[in-house]
């Protein structure tokens, strides 16, 4: 669904990344992993045009993104590590604003999707309040459950769980879970290890702009093959 | 000491009546101003290079000048130039709305870009349009930095307003010079002036607080 190839990104003088060659398939879970500073959140961004890469490719569905800027996003949600919630508006309105504005859905029927969709993440009786009311744990729902509301394809995640307190940790986990089993491509940059072990078909090891490994889960961890993997590993476990 | 102020006082009404004069040109100038002032920012902080050369220049050259020179320019120029003759008020009104936008524009500028930058990002991710999101999403947050700010530039207007006095338009200012140099008295019609200006000031100082502080609980 999403081809990735050669992609290279810099800032000024500073190139981080240095030539990435992937591929997302429908249905899969990736997690991004890495050391702080290794680009994986550059490469995240890129793939929904937050920024634009200088070279190499990003194919959807074979058709180059750059030129599909509004049709991407309507297809890929992301969730931020400071959950980037609409302070001035409801949770009820975060999550029903680009549903009406941008799928042109009406009201009533905005809100009863949203409603289902805060069941889902266990946050109907907050409907109304307003995000500052709610603690971190709550407002990462609410984003995840504001940019499923674009019926999205595939959802990036970045750092979800980094700005939490340790006990918000796992109510986000769940919900991502959940997430997973209903077949939700997804790309996860993640510092929770147990979590990418658990739930990633593949995990992608970044290392100073590169992707270093590729490989399913019980390979990377039990046999990392590169010695920065290793080094990572033996770090963060 | 030789003040008389039994004199002035059939006159106070007739000086008082400045106020709503001064008020009006004053909310005028500003609601003009602020809008031409949003738009100005939205070309500051915009991606059309011709644009923001504009709205920069523009600001320069307003805030650069007197605000005495640009309202006798706009007062005799325009007259001159189109053969339309505007009155003093119009005139007036026209200077302090092109002058305070450029520092309007900077107001809101600096009010947009202290908004987090996690809400543009959050907004374009989730494909909502460029418009959209600076109206409904960035503006309306950029509001609580931009009033207060904008309050100050009222207080200024009020008092600077008074210049308009020298094209003639009927103010405080200008109706306590008249009072003045009816009675051959002028230093209490003006201190009755400055008396007037100091109140308004105060309210609008006193508005100002209020307003913070409403803004800050909703938090
Ligand atoms: N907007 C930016 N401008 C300049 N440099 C940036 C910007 N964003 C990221 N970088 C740099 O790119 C590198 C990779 O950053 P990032 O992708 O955030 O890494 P990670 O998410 O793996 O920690 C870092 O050196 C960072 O300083
Ligand atoms: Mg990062």
């Amino acid at each position: 669904m999403i081809d990735v190839t050669g992609l290279k990104k810099s800032f000024g003088s500073n190139e981080v990344l240095k030539g990435i060659t992937t591929k997302i398939n429908k249905g899969e879970v990736i997690a991004v992993i890495g050391p702080s500073g290794s680009g994986k959140s550059t490469f995240l961004r890129c793939l929904n045009l937050l920024e634009t890469h200088n070279g190499g490719s990003i194919k959807l569905d074979g058709k180059e993104t750059g030129q599909l800027e509004n049709h991407l996003r309507k297809k890929v949600g992301m969730v931020f590590q400071h959950f980037n919630l609409f302070p001035h508006l409801t949770v009820l309105e975060n999550i029903t604003f680009a549903p009406q504005q941008v799928l042109k859905i009406k009201k009533k029927e905005a809100e009863k999707e949203a409603l289902e969709l805060l069941n889902a993440v266990g946050l109907a009786d907050k409907a109304d309040a307003y995000p500052s009311r709610l603690s971190g744990g709550q407002k990462q729902r609410v984003a995840i459950a504001r940019a499923l509301a674009m019926k999205p394809e595939i959802m990036l995640f970045d750092e979800p769980t980094s700005a939490l307190d340790p006990e918000m940790v796992k109510e986000v986990l769940q919900v991502m879970k959940n997430l997973v089993k209903t077949g939700m491509t997804m790309v996860i940059v993640t510092h929770e290890m147990g979590f990418a072990k658990e739930v990633a078909d593949r995990i992608l090891f970044m290392d100073d702009g590169r992707l270093v490994e590729d490989e399913k889960p019980a390979v990377f961890f039990e046999n990392p093959k590169t010695e920065r993997a290793q080094v990572f590993l033996e770090k963060v476990l | 000491m030789n003040l008389d102020f039994a004199q002035l006082v059939p006159s106070i009404p007739y000086i008082t009546y400045g106020i709503w004069v001064t008020l009006q040109f004053v909310a005028v100038s500003l609601v003009l101003g602020f809008l031409w002032g949003t738009v100005l920012s939205l070309f500051k902080i915009g991606k059309i290079a011709i644009l923001r050369w504009f709205a920069d220049a523009y600001t320069s050259v307003f805030r650069g000048t007197p605000l005495i020179l640009q309202m006798l320019i706009i007062y005799y120029a325009v007259p001159q130039l189109t053969g339309m003759d505007i009155g003093a008020f119009a005139a007036g009104v026209l200077t302090f709305a092109l002058n305070s936008a450029a520092y309007i524009s900077e107001i809101i500028r600096a009010g947009i870009n202290a908004v987090d930058k996690g809400q543009k990002e959050a907004a374009l991710a989730l494909g909502i349009p460029y418009q959209t999101m600076m109206l409904k999403i960035i503006l309306p947050q950029a509001m609580k930095n931009i009033l207060p700010a904008l309050m100050n530039e009222f207080i200024t207007l009020t008092k600077e307003s008074a210049i308009v006095s020298v094209i003639g338009a009927l103010d405080i200012m200008r109706r306590a010079q008249i009072v003045g140099a009816s009675n051959y008295r002028f230093f209490e019609p003006l201190l009755l002036a400055g008396l007037i200006y100091y109140l308004l000031v105060m309210l609008l100082t006193l508005a100002g607080r209020m307003m913070e502080r409403r803004l800050a609980k909703s938090d």
